[in-house]
């Protein structure tokens, strides 16, 4: 419903106004800008409904909640749950290596299955960044047994639908369809996951249209571009340095043996895991998974590089020039890693404070960036924005972001930005604040219950991070238990110069030949 | 599709008599309507396996009805629903920042938003009593009340008109405003808010828009969840509580039809960025035409069915010419647009607009296959019951039957309707809505 206008190209802009928080004028800060295989999907009412966009893009690094309407739960008395509460999560590991995680949900006579690899564009090295979205994409080229689009025809034929994703930590594969179909997919995805084939000639076509991907995504983007370049100097060793989709000049050089070794390399048993969740009974599940995963050999997983960040000497400040009406301010200051459900370090408690300190500036309507930063009639910025990335299998990072108000400069807007960090470092945070952004989140745990692929990426997310199946409930508990003061202490400890990199974006007139919409309007063309 | 049948029951037959289990009258859908007193429409699905609750409430009042001098006018109601409820009954004022709060409090999700064809009012809660009925009475104070702060207005304003502005700068945008205006002409389907359209709306137009348009009277009110029905009674109740008496003003003018254009048209339009953006099309058809479905598949086959339509498998997979390529139809009250979409290197554009453009014209000349008419039919059946396995879903399929008057049992039959198309009957039908000799066709940042 609410989807009907807002599609590709200028995203809500045209039509939608920048209201409040869902449709704030910030680009959502795209903290790990996952690569789809798919397009986005046509503005196509679907026939009956106009069902939710197929593919969420995942957001690994907004923790385990989309940063924006932060999600949101009941206060602890409305936590009652009725006998039909979801049945008990199951996991298995086979002979092999390969994790099954089981989630029966029997609404519907339907299931998702994924199919996901612990292994995303952090392990990829420099000259071939891209390659494990591209390989993403050729996964759909073929196998031994099928031809080039063969296996998105078959999914289709049984009623499915499909796509794939890639982000920093990960790479995912699902198909949702009737439950009955569930071993049908199955065979298809260990297929291609043991034997993907392409001749040369498909791996060039298909190189192209990531091209056109990164052109969309990125080129044309100006705080996309603006993300990739303040990534770029915010890490120097990590891998967290490099887009998902690629350096144009890498995609330029890449081979299709490139994707082929990454392939061979990355693709093992021991580095998987199949989840499926919805009208299945477990044990059938781990049968269909015998047969058809069972049998691909285990092989040893790559040793994989720690890479760590090197401590940052002090500030940093990029600008980015790109064709624009409105500035843009991005501050980035590394942040720890939420490496333990159980919060068993003393960074562990800092990220799950900080996923606290994002909610209360920024995690409602009214909250304290939208009140410090956009109303009253001097306002510095038209949004704002922050998001707390803690959740990955790389270094952690705080976002905070905000579009300058007319006659604003974006320095203004940084200064406005930092104030409310250090107002909140010196006067803390009060306890509505905080009771308002933990009942959120216990009322978004039901609501997520709501869908089927919502609750399997959960699953697979805290696999990738090698957390227990009911990590959620143990974040949850943890997150419960953060105080007024650890948030005030985080806010002390984790926002100094020396974590910091702002970029600024410079807006640039079109350049000349690139005509203004508002003369490109001129006369309709030829009606009656 | 016996299997599918109780879907939105499943749960609720559990602990239910068995009697239920050989009623034949179990719809796919149990779809329950009324009329309260009030004049409001209501559509219950009782969905009862999650503690929480989807309430949707649309009225009449979509962009279509904003004058084409202020376009935005609804939008702009909307956006300024949450900014601000008056005092009454006992309940204190809130400002924009006291609802914002009031909503987060609760653990509920609330949005106000205006599309071509409703003012959507939209309601996520927990069934929790307590908090479900201060939600519930919250959202009427917000339908009802609403007090436009005049500042907050200036404010929003400015806020939007800056964020058009920028917009603009935006290749995908230049492309959809020209292609909306040449499709669309005077119609309100194609009017674009502009700052100036924007400058032109006060508060007082605001009010009156509220006043003329959302009245309970005229409330549609939809709601899938956890519940009985005579919950749900109370529920529309107290949400409509907070109106006024009903104005006087009977029925809402008929809107004018889209007009179909009389001859093809090409707009090339010079534009620096990375990619060139194509759009082909034409008006296509009203959600009311008796040949939707055998559109729906049609549209399927060509550039709606994503990886395995023809133009995917033209533009995308065979020549790696776009990322994206797709058809669409997006029908209404009235007929949107029959878009083809694509981007590509600037480069590229001229070869991948003839490419787009050869497919249509065949396909639209000769139909599908056999094979591709199998194919669509084997996706569309065998994922029905995709369409309606979730609440969210089954909300969205309640507001299509309540919107464009489709019988309560719509989806019982939806499968074997798709089955018995006919290859005959998905080539006539779009051949009378497409006509490729004279379409619209909009290129922004081509190069030779």
């Amino acid at each position: 419903m609410a989807r009907r206008w807002a599609w590709r190209g200028g995203g809500g802009g045209f039509l939608a106004p920048p209201w409040g928080k869902r449709a704030a004028g910030n680009n959502p800060p795209p903290g790990r800008p996952g690569g789809n295989r798919r397009a986005p999907p046509p503005p196509w009412p679907a026939a009956i409904t106009p069902s939710l966009p197929s593919s969420p893009p995942p957001r690994p690094g907004a923790f385990l909640v989309p940063p924006r309407p932060p999600p949101p739960v009941a206060p602890a008395a409305a936590t009652t749950e009725p006998a039909v509460a979801a049945a008990a999560v199951q996991r298995f590991t086979l002979d092999n290596g390969l994790t099954v995680i089981v989630k029966p949900d029997r609404r519907a006579p339907t299931a998702v299955h994924m199919l996901w690899l612990r292994v995303g564009a952090m392990d990829e090295v420099d000259g071939t960044s891209g390659v494990a979205h591209v390989l993403e994409h050729m996964l759909f080229k073929g196998t031994e047994r099928l031809a080039p689009g063969e296996f998105s025809r078959r999914v289709a034929a049984l009623g499915g639908r499909e796509n794939a994703f890639t982000s920093l930590d990960y790479t995912g594969y699902y198909q949702q369809v009737p439950a009955d179909k569930l071993a049908d997919v199955m065979a298809l995805e260990a297929d291609r996951f043991a034997h993907n084939r392409y001749s040369d000639e498909e791996f060039a076509k298909e190189l192209e249209v990531v091209k056109e991907e990164r052109r969309l995504r990125t080129e044309d983007n100006p705080r996309a571009l603006l993300f990739e370049q303040q990534r770029a100097a915010t890490f120097v060793a990590s891998p967290y340095r490099r887009p998902v989709v690629g350096w144009m000049g890498d995609l330029q050089a890449m081979t299709a043996d490139d994707a082929r070794a990454f392939y061979r390399r990355w693709y093992v048993p021991g580095n998987a895991a199949v989840v499926v969740v919805g009208d299945v009974e477990p044990q059938a599940v781990l049968a269909l998974a015998r047969r058809h995963y069972g049998g691909i050999a285990a092989r040893p997983l790559p040793e994989r590089k720690p890479r760590p960040e090197p401590a940052q000497p002090g500030l940093r400040r990029i600008e980015v020039k790109a064709p624009a009406e409105q500035a843009y301010v991005a501050l980035a200051f590394r942040a720890p890693r939420l490496a333990s459900v159980d919060a068993a370090s003393d960074e562990d408690r800092d990220a799950l404070a900080l996923v606290v300190l994002s909610a209360v500036l920024s995690g409602y309507d009214g909250a304290r960036l939208e009140r410090a930063l956009t109303q009253g009639p001097q306002r510095v910025a038209d949004s704002a924005d922050s998001s707390a990335s803690v959740m990955g299998r790389g270094p952690g990072q705080f976002l905070l972001t905000a579009v300058p108000a007319q006659g604003k400069t974006p320095r203004q807007v940084e200064d406005a930005l930092r104030a409310e960090l250090a107002r909140i470092a010196r006067e803390g945070v009060n306890s509505a604040e905080l009771e308002r952004v933990k009942t959120q989140w216990i009322a978004a745990k039901v609501y997520e219950r709501d869908s089927l692929f919502r609750q399997a990426m959960l699953l697979a997310q805290h696999w990738v991070q090698g957390w227990p199946l009911d990590a959620e409930e143990r974040l949850l508990a943890q997150l419960r238990a953060v105080t007024p003061q650890q948030v005030q202490a985080v806010a002390q400890r984790w926002f100094g110069d020396d974590q910091l990199t702002v970029a600024t974006l410079l807006p640039q007139p079109l350049p000349p030949g690139a005509q203004r919409p508002a003369a490109a309007q001129g006369a309709a063309p030829h009606r009656h | 599709m016996i299997a599918v049948k109780n879907i939105a029951v499943r749960a609720l037959l559990v602990s239910a008599t068995a009697l239920f289990l050989q009623n034949p009258a179990w719809a796919l859908l149990p779809i329950q309507h009324w009329q309260e007193p009030s004049g409001a429409q209501v559509w219950l699905v009782q969905s009862p396996a999650i503690p929480m609750v989807d309430v949707q409430i649309d009225f009449d009042a979509g962009s279509r009805r904003d004058p084409s001098e202020q376009a935005g006018l609804a939008q702009a109601v909307a956006g300024m629903a949450t900014k601000g409820v008056r005092a009454g009954r006992g309940f204190a004022a809130l400002d924009e920042n006291g609802l914002g709060e009031a909503w987060a409090d609760l653990g509920a999700q609330f949005d106000v938003s205006a599309g071509r064809d409703a003012l959507s009012y939209s309601l996520r809660s927990l069934t929790e009593p307590r908090l479900l009925d201060q939600a519930v009475y919250l959202a009427a104070r917000v339908m009802a009340e609403p007090t436009f702060p005049p500042a907050v207005w200036e404010r929003e304003r400015a806020r939007w008109s800056a964020a058009l502005k920028e917009a603009d700068t935006r290749p995908g945008v230049v492309a959809a405003k020209a292609f909306a205006a040449g499709v669309f002409g005077s119609h309100p389907y194609g009017q674009q808010t502009t700052p100036e359209t924007l400058a032109r709306i006060q508060v007082q137009d605001l009010q009156r828009f509220q006043a003329r348009y959302l009245d309970a009277c005229r409330a549609r009110v939809h709601i899938v969840g956890a519940g009985e029905r005579a919950q749900a009674r109370l529920l529309v109740a107290a949400l409509l509580s907070r109106r006024r008496a009903p104005s006087p003003g009977g029925a809402l003018p008929a809107v004018p039809e889209v007009a179909p254009l009389q001859a093809a048209a090409e707009r090339a339009i010079p534009f620096a960025s990375a990619q060139a953006h194509v759009l082909i099309g034409q008006p296509g058809f009203a959600r009311k035409d008796p040949d939707f479905l055998a559109l729906l598949v049609g549209n399927h086959i060509l550039g709606g069915g994503g990886f395995v339509s023809r133009l995917t498998e033209e533009v995308r997979e065979k020549r790696g010419l776009s990322y994206s390529v797709y058809s669409a139809f997006a029908p209404g009250l009235h007929a949107g647009a029959f878009t083809i979409g694509l981007q590509t290197r600037p480069d590229q554009a001229a070869q991948a607009l003839q490419v787009a453009r050869e497919v249509l014209e065949r396909f639209v000349a000769e139909g599908p296959t056999e094979e591709e008419l199998r194919a669509a039919k084997d996706n569309l059946v065998g994922g029905f019951a995709l369409r309606i396995d979730s609440n969210r879903k089954l909300l969205a399929n309640v507001v299509n039957i309540a919107t464009y008057g489709l019988p309560l049992d719509y989806l019982d039959g939806w499968t074997q309707r798709v089955e018995a198309l006919t290859l005959a009957e998905v080539r006539a039908a779009m051949a009378r809505k497409l006509q490729p000799a004279r379409m619209l066709t909009v290129v922004v940042g081509a190069q030779p």
